[in-house]
Formats: structure tokens, C-alpha cells, sequence
């Protein structure tokens, strides 16, 4: 009996240490995939592996052995000691492994909940697994069921919404302030990592002049060429509120790097026209009753955190949404496989074939004068005997070993050959 | 034409309720249909205006119940273009429901004609009424959006966003609209003062006479005269110009309906009931 079966690992089950023994990247994927392609017990095969996850997905016809053979193979290929390798893997068959590969691609097993990357490299797993043959009737349906289910997922439901990284949620704040980020002027004081990395994801939203202004100037110097941007002093930072429209700051002063009243005394020049403050230092850079001046908005990190916190929460309640989805799906691919099986691809095709020569059988009886039922028996009992003559060959085909190794390809030509999904 | 007026009510109400339900469900086909449902409103009022003044000669605003549909139609038509321009959808949930209210009490009033016919066959009047009504929707629907400001910069300033921060477009979207409304608003109630006072030259040989609405309207103008001078020396934008705007609406309304049933005077006739 053909089965879909599916091995692995993932951060729920295997923390970070096991993982990286096992990370089946690059070259070694392909070599993983031609020696699992190569076993008799296996008739499909693809590897997906990213830093979350270790999984071998597997169509076999024996599946003990298969099972066997797989765990057999992840230990040859991994460092760890085997006993936590048991451990960490589970193994799910069937609907279940089905459903699996539904939520993985949906992101909806991930550990960042939504996050999209994973599809992606669901995509290269089964291009890689394409390129080498490995995959079949089966696993190629699953796989392109798994896209599809991803993307409704995504469009259907507010999974994908919301930032839920600290630069995100700064540039969705942005946006509710500014509308469109492009052209704005950003000011980073200080040179910490986290500040660089909202700089960039603000540059990546088109924003206008970035300029730099740390203590030790050259530093500043440093990274406003990495940023392509301006260095400016220390000195200069007041000046500069006049003109930046975001700034973000991350220094490690004790005391507030930007203060009420030198935003109040810049606003007038501003003509009020908005700034944004970004503050991701601990202790703070700015004041924080910089917040009660109108057209200046200030959010510190634990302000950001919690802007993440309650996306994350709504993310979890559009993840029921999906999984609605994913059930959907599950439910119609087993329709499907079910639909591979000899018994009924042969029932539909004689269904097929005993309904186009009834109608043709009737259309002509009809147009005849002269009928008696002896007649109308006897073209009936003839009709019937040739159905049965020409579907005799292809059910042998089909019930047989005609099919060497995967009955599912013939099963699945048949289907089309005949239209019998309709 | 009364059953045309009655139509256009009930597309209005209908209207409301679309954009009411986009507000909750945000579905996208809702606030669509939120829209037609305003559009095809408008055409027929359009059409039962059109009818009412070719069929009496002259601008049907002769009561209270008249005017009152002019003020509909005026608020439907200028909320239709601020939106095709600026894309607020949740706007509609103000100005819908405006539309329709003042509908229902239009339909609700006596009809009798009030004022003189007389008064009402001069190009200037029909000017001078179209740029008023058309001014004083389009600042009544700044302050809608002043609304919507004070509620979405409540929002980011509290950090606590909730049910109306992600239904709402940015702060600069929402003050650049309320900018546009109050500059066309303010131009055509400019315009509509003015012929006002050509008008009056004409019957009744002065161009300022002291009528409490004049002079009412007079402070109106006076008020975001000043809100616009303000934001274009020292940049009175933001939570000040939203406050603002919303005060017009407040003073807009006395002049309209209060002066009207506190004083009197030559104005007083056209909204009679």
C-alpha cells in the first residue's frame, strides 16, 4: 500500500546543538537525496532542511522499512549521538505527514509564526529534489497542494500581518505617521547594531538622507559610509532635529541625549511638521515628554516590544484561521489519493465508457422504426461485451506488475487520459 | 420627485450602513459597495434637483426641508471627490451617515414655500447658494477628518492602538486631506460671501446689512481665515488645525441652523418651517 511518509526534526523537538549536527545544506542535500532516491523501498523522496528543521519526505510502499532505512540514514549523517537523535525525530504517516507538509509551507509550524521565508525553501527543496528525479506523481501533487495552500493561507488570513521584529514595527509606526517613508530624513545618534539594522530596513523603505552622529566621530564617520549616508558631530545633533524627520537613537549615554525643550525650540523652524523618535537605548536617549509635544512622537524598545508582543498574539489567532484552511486541504488531497487507487480509477473508467455507449446506444435505437425488445437486447448485450473486451487489457495493466515500480504514474495517466477527475 | 427624494434617502441610509460594515469586517467589496450605493444616491438627487428647479425656475431652497436636501447633495457630492482623491475609506462612516441624517430630517419637514420667488431669478443667487452649500460640505467634512486625526494621533501617542489604528490611514494622509478640504472649503465660501454681497447690492441696494447669518458667517470666515494663515506662516498643523477645524463645524452649524431660530432676519425665510 502506498503511503506518504515523513522523518524529522524540528526546533520544537530538537534544540539548535542537534540540529546543526544534521543540516543537510548545499552539496549535501543532493548527495542525501540520490542515496535515500536509490533505496528499492522508496519510490519518492525529497529532503527539506533549514535552520529550523531537518524532514525527509518519503513515498514508499513499504513503510516499516522505509521508516528504518531513514532513521538509519539521518544517523549515518549525523554527529550526535544517536539515542538524542531518536529522541528529537518524529515520524508521521499518511493524512498526518499530509498535513505536515501543509503547515510547514503555511508557516504555520514555524518558530516565527507566519514568518514567509520557509515557503521559499520549501520551493528550492522540491526544485532540487525535481532536478534530480526523485520526486513522482505523489510528491509533486503534495508539493504544489502545500504552494497553494501557502498562499491562501497568507492571502486569507492576517498570518503575514504586522511586524513582528523591532525595525519592522518602528517602519509600521513610521507609515501611520508619515504615510509613505520615501524622502524622509533620518538621523541616527549612536552606532549600536540594532539602530543600524532599523537604519537599513528604513533605507530599504526608500527614506531620503541618513546622517550619522556619534560620539567618537570616526565611528560615525565608519558607518555613515557603510550606510551611505553623512557623518555629522555629536555637537551637531540639535541642529540636525531641525531638518530629520526620524531619529533613531541608540547610544550608551546615562542621561537623555535629545531633550523636551530642544524639540520644542526646533518645532517652530519645523513649522511643526512631524518627528518621529526612535529610542532603542537603554537607558533612554530621549526624553520621554518629548511625547506630550504635538507633532513628535516617541517610542522606546519596551514600547516596541509590546507592539510586537500583541502582533504576535494576533498572528496565533489568525494561525486557527489557517489551520481551517490547511484541514481543507488535507481533506481534498486525500480525495485524491484515494481516487489513485486501482479499484476506483477502473470503476470510474468503466463508468466512463458504459455512459458514452448507452447514449449513443439510446440515440440510435431511437432512430430506428422498427424495434423489438429481443433487438434492443441484443445491441445492449453486444455494446456490453465490447466495454468489457476493450477495458480487459488496461485493468490487467492496471491490477498487475505492469506498472514496474510506481502504479501511481499509470494510475494518474489514466485519469487524465480520460478525464476522469470531472 | 417626492419618490425620488425618498429613493436617494434610502441609498444614502444603505450607503451607511456599507461603510458602517467595512468598518467592522474590512472587506474590501463592502466599502465598494458602500460607495455606489452613495454614487447612484447622488445621481438621483442630482436628477430631483435638476427636475425641482427647471420645473419652479429657479434653485429649490425656498424652506428649511429644500435647503436641508441642497446640504445632502452637497455633502454626498464633495465627500465622492475627497475620497476618489485621497482614498480615506473610513471617512465614509462620517460622511454617509451625515448625508442620510440630514435627508431624513429634510423629508420630514413641511414643504410650504416660504420666501418670495422673487428673490430667487438671478445668476448671482444660484452662485451665490451653490458655493456656500459646496464650501460649507467640504468644511464640514474637514472636521470629519479632524475627527479621524485626533482619534488615529490619540492612538500613537497613548501606544495604545486599538480597534481604529489599523482601520486608519497615516497622520500626514489624514492632515493633508483635512488641508485640501479646508482650502476648497474656504475658497468657495469666500466666493459664495462675495456674490452674497453682490447679490445684496442688487435688491436690496446695500452689500452688508447687519442680518445675523451675515454676520455669523462673517465669523466663520473670520475663524478659518485665520486657521489658514496660521498654518501657512508657522505650520499650524496637526492636532491644532484638527481641533480647529472641528470648532468651524461647531460654528458652521450655529450659522447655519442657530442663527436661523435665535434671530432673525432676510436669511431667516429660506429655512422657514
Amino acid at each position: 500500500m502506498t503511503e506518504i511518509l515523513l522523518i524529522g526534526m524540528n526546533h520544537k523537538t530538537a534544540p539548535v546543538a542537534l540540529r546543526e549536527c544534521i543540516a543537510l545544506t548545499g552539496g549535501v542535500q543532493a548527495e542525501a537525496l540520490k542515496s535515500l532516491a536509490r533505496r528499492p523501498e522508496v519510490s519518492e523522496v525529497m529532503v527539506i532542511s533549514t535552520c529550523n528543521r531537518v524532514e525527509v519526505l518519503l513515498v514508499t510502499d513499504e513503510s516499516d522499512r522505509a521508516a528504518d532505512a531513514v532513521r538509519q540514514f539521518l544517523a549515518a549523517e549525523s554527529r550526535a549521538p544517536d539515542a538524542d537523535l531518536a529522541a528529537a525525530l518524529y515520524e508521521l504517516r499518511g493524512g498526518e505527514a499530509v498535513r505536515h507538509v501543509f503547515r510547514v509551507a503555511s508557516s504555520l509550524d514555524s518558530m516565527m509564526l507566519g514568518e514567509p521565508q520557509v515557503l521559499g525553501q520549501i520551493k528550492e527543496a522540491y526544485r532540487l529534489a525535481t532536478r534530480q528525479k526523485s520526486t513522482g506523481v505523489v510528491l509533486n501533487r503534495l508539493l504544489h497542494r502545500s504552494f497553494f495552500v501557502a498562499k491562501r493561507v497568507r492571502s486569507e488570513t492576517g498570518i503575514g500581518d504586522h511586524a513582528v521584529s523591532i525595525s519592522y514595527a518602528a517602519i509600521e509606526l513610521g507609515r501611520k505617521i508619515f504615510g509613505s517613508l520615501e524622502g524622509k530624513k533620518v538621523l541616527l545618534i549612536g552606532a549600536g547594531e540594532m539602530a543600524e539594522l532599523a537604519v537599513e530596513h528604513l533605507i530599504r523603505n526608500r527614506v531620503g538622507q541618513v546622517q550619522v552622529a556619534n560620539r567618537t566621530f570616526e565611528r560615525g564617520l565608519a558607518l555613515a559610509e557603510r550606510l551611505r549616508g553623512r557623518a555629522l558631530r555629536f555637537e551637531e545633533v540639535s541642529e540636525a532635529l531641525g531638518e530629520a524627520d526620524i531619529i533613531i537613537s541608540s547610544t550608551g549615554a546615562s542621561e537623555f541625549v535629545v531633550t523636551r525643550d530642544h524639540v520644542r525650540s526646533v518645532m517652530r523652524r519645523r513649522k511643526n511638521r512631524p518627528l518621529f523618535f526612535i529610542d532603542i537605548a537603554v537607558p533612554r536617549d530621549i526624553d520621554p515628554e518629548i511625547n506630550r509635544l504635538t507633532n513628535a512622537y516617541v517610542y522606546d524598545i519596551d514600547d516596541l516590544k509590546e507592539i510586537i508582543e500583541e502582533n504576535i498574539e494576533d498572528r496565533q489567532r489568525e494561525a486557527i484561521r489557517g489551520e481551517r484552511i490547511v484541514d481543507e486541504a488535507v481533506i481534498r488531497f486525500r480525495q485524491w489519493q484515494e481516487s489513485l487507487d486501482v479499484v476506483p480509477t477502473i470503476v470510474a473508467l468503466r463508468r466512463k465508457l458504459e455512459g458514452i455507449v448507452n447514449e449513443e446506444l439510446n440515440r440510435t435505437l431511437g432512430g430506428l422504426d422498427s424495434r423489438s425488445e429481443a433487438e434492443r437486447a441484443a445491441f445492449e448485450k453486444m455494446t456490453h461485451a465490447l466495454v468489457n473486451k476493450m477495458l480487459h487489457d488496461p485493468t490487467v495493466f492496471l491490477k498487475g506488475d505492469g506498472c514496474h515500480g510506481d502504479r501511481s504514474v499509470y494510475l494518474d495517466v489514466t485519469r487524465k487520459l480520460f478525464k476522469l477527475d470531472e | 420627485m417626492q419618490l425620488l427624494m425618498v429613493t436617494t434617502t434610502v441609498l444614502y441610509l444603505l450607503s451607511t450602513v456599507g461603510y458602517f460594515l467595512y468598518l467592522f469586517l474590512q472587506r474590501e467589496y463592502l466599502h465598494r459597495a458602500g460607495t455606489a450605493l452613495l454614487l447612484t444616491g447622488l445621481v438621483l438627487h442630482s436628477a430631483g434637483l435638476l427636475m425641482e428647479t427647471i420645473a419652479v425656475g429657479h434653485l429649490p431652497v425656498k424652506n428649511l426641508s429644500e435647503t436641508l436636501s441642497l446640504v445632502g447633495w452637497a455633502l454626498a457630492g464633495v465627500f465622492l471627490l475627497v475620497q476618489s482623491k485621497f482614498r480615506i475609506k473610513v471617512l465614509g462612516i462620517y460622511a454617509a451617515p451625515l448625508a442620510a441624517l440630514v435627508m431624513v430630517f429634510a423629508s420630514q419637514l413641511p414643504r410650504e414655500t416660504a420666501a418670495d420667488a422673487s428673490l430667487f431669478a438671478s445668476a448671482w443667487f444660484v452662485l451665490h447658494i451653490l458655493s456656500v452649500f459646496i464650501g460649507e460640505a467640504a468644511l464640514a467634512l474637514a472636521g470629519g477628518v479632524g475627527l479621524l486625526y485626533l482619534i488615529q494621533e490619540r492612538a500613537i501617542k497613548t501606544k495604545k492602538r486599538g480597534f481604529f489604528f489599523r482601520r486608519l490611514p497615516s497622520l500626514d494622509l489624514l492632515d493633508t486631506a483635512g488641508y485640501a478640504c479646508l482650502v476648497i472649503g474656504f475658497t468657495l465660501l469666500t466666493v459664495g460671501l462675495a456674490t452674497g454681497f453682490v447679490y445684496a447690492k442688487a435688491i436690496w441696494g446695500r452689500f452688508w446689512s447687519w442680518d445675523p447669518k451675515e454676520v455669523w458667517s462673517g465669523i466663520t470666515w473670520l475663524l478659518y481665515a485665520v486657521l489658514l494663515h496660521e498654518r501657512l506662516t508657522v505650520g499650524w498643523r496637526g492636532r491644532r488645525a484638527a481641533i480647529m477645524a472641528i470648532v468651524g463645524v461647531g460654528v458652521l452649524l450655529f450659522t447655519f441652523f442657530g442663527v436661523n431660530f435665535l434671530f432673525k432676519g432676510h436669511h431667516v425665510r429660506f429655512t422657514q418651517w
